[in-house]
């Protein structure tokens, strides 16, 4: 079985699976039950300065959106950070801490954005003997209208700023969550790694109204009547998450910041998938509070078993490994051709892709009288729709034209050659190749 | 006391009445909200889907599972009406099997069809339980029109001419409507006296009277009918039974099994019928099918079904194959009755092997003999009753496509008429049809 030990940040755990900082890292109970689970590390829930702490709502705090047999695929919070007391919660994280030393802990925080609040906390999370901070630039909702959460993590200048403060006061890693209601993440991933941070982790939690009750007329979760938006995660959020971990580890500036992937992590194969983008490990949070702490279970077993498929003998064999192939469209190749295959033998004749293609595509699927579909491929431009449409997983392929050969749509010869839109006719701005 | 299985001859209250309570509940029990939404889910929703085509009433079926997956069974259940207004019955007793489910291509896929019959339960059961009857009659047109058969075409031919405007009659040999829906069907198919319940429903469409008593042949003809009415449709089932012509058919004991059934049907009280401890039945149809089960059901200890060709000739689908042997009831191929023996009452059949060749089946000589104090005939109903007038084909009345008979302005559907399998479904569909054809002949 492959060693999933993964060190971030100098920190080591025995696995890339930690815990995001949120309701299944608020207290000591539920974290020593994560550690038993197998869990490699947590991020404990968001801390507040000093004095009275937060008060949540007491009504309905969560809504989401389902799929097939009501499996959950988006949750929606407007829970804010922890409603426990400062003094008791670092007490806890010590204690924790002291009795798993093997595994990750590192603490959240949210003060305001006065250097006073942050050099009060710092010194005594330093104390608790955690392995590192991160810093909660991102929650949605709540304490961005107190000026905090994100409401910092929208400016990168005092993102930049924030960060400094941190490394001042605080000697260990510093890992800088970003928010993703912004509109280009790398924004904020510079001024993380500008302001010394070591890390960034993403993504919290995105602004969202899952759903609205009819009767009410208002948006849930309704309390009293009224409803606010609030953060959206779980399964849904995925490729949103996907694609800013991505930009960040391709943008030249900050390709080297080290990445804790956040988002809709529920099997091994999303962080697998997470890792190959840059990431360095992952965290989650609504797998866990869907299906329980168990669910690490699977996640470690997943991808120990496909790094043994593999080869891979370390995360740090794979962790990176498709960021090279993450490019603009602007330089994807407009030679390479392909058609849709139809595999007959496989197929159950249900229509789906003759249903979209004919009606929203390019009228390239051909419907027998007794219902056997095909493919014309003077028609197929290969865009894929139908293989996402058809139920049957590997029915339909797309299929490569291989060079020297015919391109029925076009009747050109399948040229070998790369060729992209920067130096296509049709582009008005082409620079002609050399 | 109850009598148990081993008591001899015909007797009463074999079972308990919890058991046979328990053993005549719902064949396949209704949905509950989630069970239909994950069933729905499984739904494709393909084009031009082969499931509707195989549907003798052509409902528009991903569309209704559609409408159950986004939460509003009610108009799920409109599109089913709309297009069979007995689609609750025929959620219970349709062979989907071998229509629209044999047919869904996630039984092609992989043995498992969308369970459409059960979804069509689930959506007409919430318009049911509402009461509401989501259909009004156009303007009134002043024509009337007679139909004969208070069956399953009957009831549907009415509806649709009702709700055209027409003013309908609906006339009827027995003291009840529903023909077989309420006669014949299984017991476990049809509960909690649901034929009943769907008739009425149907009625609040308004515009249609019900006259019971009233047979063609003995209190109405066909001419009276004409002189009165603009047009009538004819429907009138399969009165008659076919008769064995084995030695011994006169004994006590042997009946015919529709006559049994409807004495169960009617039953107030199922363990006061009485049942054999020993029971053939003779057939391969979905009668004979329903007898076996339900003797066996009734505290039967021994049921055999007899049918003269193999098992892929026989006319119950491979599943009321399945559900009788699942009850017990065995089922012997390629046997035909030689003669029942008795002396008085039946007590033993005698069977006879035979081979089928080119078609035809013989008898081998090789005989054998069960035990029998009860034996059931169900090889088929025949058309009895039915207008001189009218043109037969193949034993039945001779329609066209949209059910016009030989005679002008008399039109024919369900069992009694030509071509379609005799099934409640085809009846419906058959009905709505040729009310459709003679509304357009009223107006045209
Ligand atoms: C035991 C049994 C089980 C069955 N099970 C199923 C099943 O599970 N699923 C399925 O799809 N089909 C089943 N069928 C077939 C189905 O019941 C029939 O195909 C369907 O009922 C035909 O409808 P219909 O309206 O043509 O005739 P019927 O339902 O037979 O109705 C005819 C009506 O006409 C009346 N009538 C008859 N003669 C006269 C007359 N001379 N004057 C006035 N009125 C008259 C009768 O009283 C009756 O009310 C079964 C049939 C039987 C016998
Ligand atoms: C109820 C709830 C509370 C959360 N509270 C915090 C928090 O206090 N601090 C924080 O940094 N993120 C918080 N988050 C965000 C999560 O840590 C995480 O970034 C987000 O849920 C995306 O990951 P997921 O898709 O695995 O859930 C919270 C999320 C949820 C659902
Ligand atoms: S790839 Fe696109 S164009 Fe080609 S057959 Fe499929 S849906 Fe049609
Ligand atoms: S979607 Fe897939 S299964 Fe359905 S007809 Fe097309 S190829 Fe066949
Ligand atoms: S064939 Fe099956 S999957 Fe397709 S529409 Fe009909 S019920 Fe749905």
């Amino acid at each position: 079985m492959a060693d999933l030990t993964t060190e971030f940040l100098g920190i080591k755990s025995p696995n890339p699976f930690w815990l995001a900082s949120a309701p299944p890292t608020d207290k000591e109970y539920n974290v020593r039950r994560a550690f038993e689970a197998g869990w490699g590390g947590v991020v404990w829930k968001t801390l507040g300065s000093e004095g009275p702490p937060v008060v949540n709502v007491n009504g309905p705090r969560y809504g989401a959106i389902f799929g097939a047999d009501r499996r959950l695929l988006g949750l929606n919070n407007i829970e804010l950070i922890t409603d426990r007391s400062l003094e008791i919660n670092l007490e806890e994280i010590t204690r924790v801490k002291k009795d798993y030393p093997d595994r990750a802990v590192i603490v959240s925080i949210m003060v305001p954005c006065e250097e006073q609040a942050w050099k009060d906390i710092l010194p005594k999370v330093e104390a608790t003997g955690a392995d590192g901070i991160e810093l909660n630039f991102g929650c949605p909702h709540g304490m961005a209208e107190r000026g905090m959460g994100a409401a910092v993590g929208q400016v990168p200048e005092y993102i930049q700023m924030v960060t400094e403060w941190c490394k001042k006061y605080y000697s260990k890693p510093v890992i800088v969550k970003l928010t993703p209601n912004i509109t280009d993440v790398r924004f904020p991933a510079r001024a993380a790694k500008n302001g010394g941070g070591d890390a960034v982790s993403l993504i919290n939690t995105i602004n969202s109204i899952v759903s609205v009750d009819l009767d009410q007329m208002a948006p849930e979760p309704t309390v009293g009547g009224k409803g606010t938006h609030g953060g959206y995660c779980g399964p849904a959020v995925k490729p949103i998450a996907m694609n800013m971990v991505a930009e960040i580890a391709r943008c030249p500036e900050t390709h080297d910041l080290p990445i804790s992937a956040i988002g809709g992590v529920t099997t091994w194969k999303d962080a697998a998938e997470f890792m190959a983008l840059g990431a360095g490990n992952v965290q989650v949070c609504t797998a866990a509070m869907t299906y329980g702490f168990n669910v690490v279970k699977e996640m470690i077993s997943g991808l120990s078993n496909w790094m043994d498929e593999k080869g891979y003998t370390s995360t740090q064999d794979f962790i990176g490994m498709a960021v090279p192939n993450v490019t603009d469209w602007q330089y994807l190749d407009l030679n390479f051709i392909a058609k849709a295959k139809i595999n007959q033998e496989d197929c159950i004749s249900c229509g789906r892709c003759f249903a979209a293609c004919e009606d929203t595509s390019h009228q390239a699927i051909e419907m027998s009288a007794d219902r056997v579909f095909t493919v014309k491929d003077d028609e197929c431009v290969a865009c894929n729709l139908c293989v996402n449409v058809c139920p049957i997983e590997g029915c339909i392929t797309m299929e490569e034209v291989p060079a020297g050969q015919i391109d029925e749509r076009t009747g050109k010869v399948v040229s070998d050659e790369y060729a992209n839109w920067t130096t296509h006719p049709n582009n008005p701005s082409a620079t002609a190749a050399e | 006391m109850a009598s148990s299985h081993q008591a001899s001859g015909i007797q009463t209250g074999r079972l308990a009445a919890a058991d046979i309570a328990d053993n005549f509940a719902d064949l396949h029990p209704a949905y509950d909200a989630h069970e239909a939404a994950v069933a729905a889910d499984r739904c494709y929703f393909c084009y031009d889907a082969p499931c509707m085509t195989a549907c003798p009433t052509s409902i528009d079926i991903p569309q209704f599972i559609r409408e159950i997956q986004a939460g509003h069974p009610s108009s799920a259940a409109k599109t089913i009406l709309d297009q069979n207004i007995l689609g609750g019955m025929c959620a219970r007793v349709c062979p989907t099997e071998t229509l629209c489910e044999e047919a869904c291509v996630r039984e092609a896929a992989e043995g498992k069809p969308v369970e459409i019959g059960r979804l069509q339960r689930y959506a007409t059961d919430v318009v049911m339980d509402k009461d509401v009857h989501p259909y009004s009659r156009a303007a009134s047109t002043g024509k009337k029109v007679a139909v004969v058969g208070a069956g399953p075409a009957g009831l549907s031919a009415a509806h649709r001419l009702a709700m055209l405007g027409h003013d309908v009659v609906v006339f009827d040999a027995k003291s009840k409507a529903g023909g077989l829906n309420e006669f014949g069907i299984a017991a476990y198919k049809s509960t909690e006296n649901f034929a009943a319940r769907e008739v009425n429903w149907l009625l609040k469409i308004g515009g249609i009277t019900m006259d019971y008593g009233k047979k063609l042949g003995a209190e109405l003809s066909l001419d009276g009918l004409q002189a009165e009415y603009d047009a009538v449709f004819l429907s009138i089932g399969l009165a008659g039974v076919n008769a064995l012509r084995a030695e011994g058919e006169d004994l006590d004991g042997v009946r015919d099994a529709v006559d049994f059934i409807e004495d169960l049907r009617q039953a107030d009280d199922l363990g006061a019928l009485p049942v054999g401890r020993n029971v053939v039945v003779i057939g391969g149809g979905m009668t004979a099918v329903d007898a076996a089960v339900q003797s066996k059901l009734l505290g039967a200890e021994n049921v055999t079904i007899a049918y003269r060709r193999g098992r892929d000739a026989m006319g119950a689908s491979r599943f009321e194959q399945d559900l009788a042997a699942s009850k017990g009831v065995k089922l012997m191929f390629n046997v035909m009755p030689k003669a029942i023996h008795g002396a008085g009452a039946a007590s033993e059949i005698e069977l006879e092997y035979t081979s089928v060749e080119e078609g035809r089946v013989r008898g081998t000589g090789e005989t054998t003999r069960l035990s029998a104090d009860q034996v059931y005939k169900a090889i088929g109903q025949s058309l009895v009753g039915q207008p001189e007038a009218v043109e037969l084909e193949g034993g039945k009345i001779m329609v066209d496509a949209t059910g016009r008979t030989s005679v002008a302005n008399v039109w024919a559907g369900g069992d009694c008429a030509s071509g379609g399998e005799d099934l409640t479904v085809t009846a419906v569909a058959e009905g709505r049809d040729a009310a459709m054809d003679i509304h357009a002949s009223l107006m045209g």
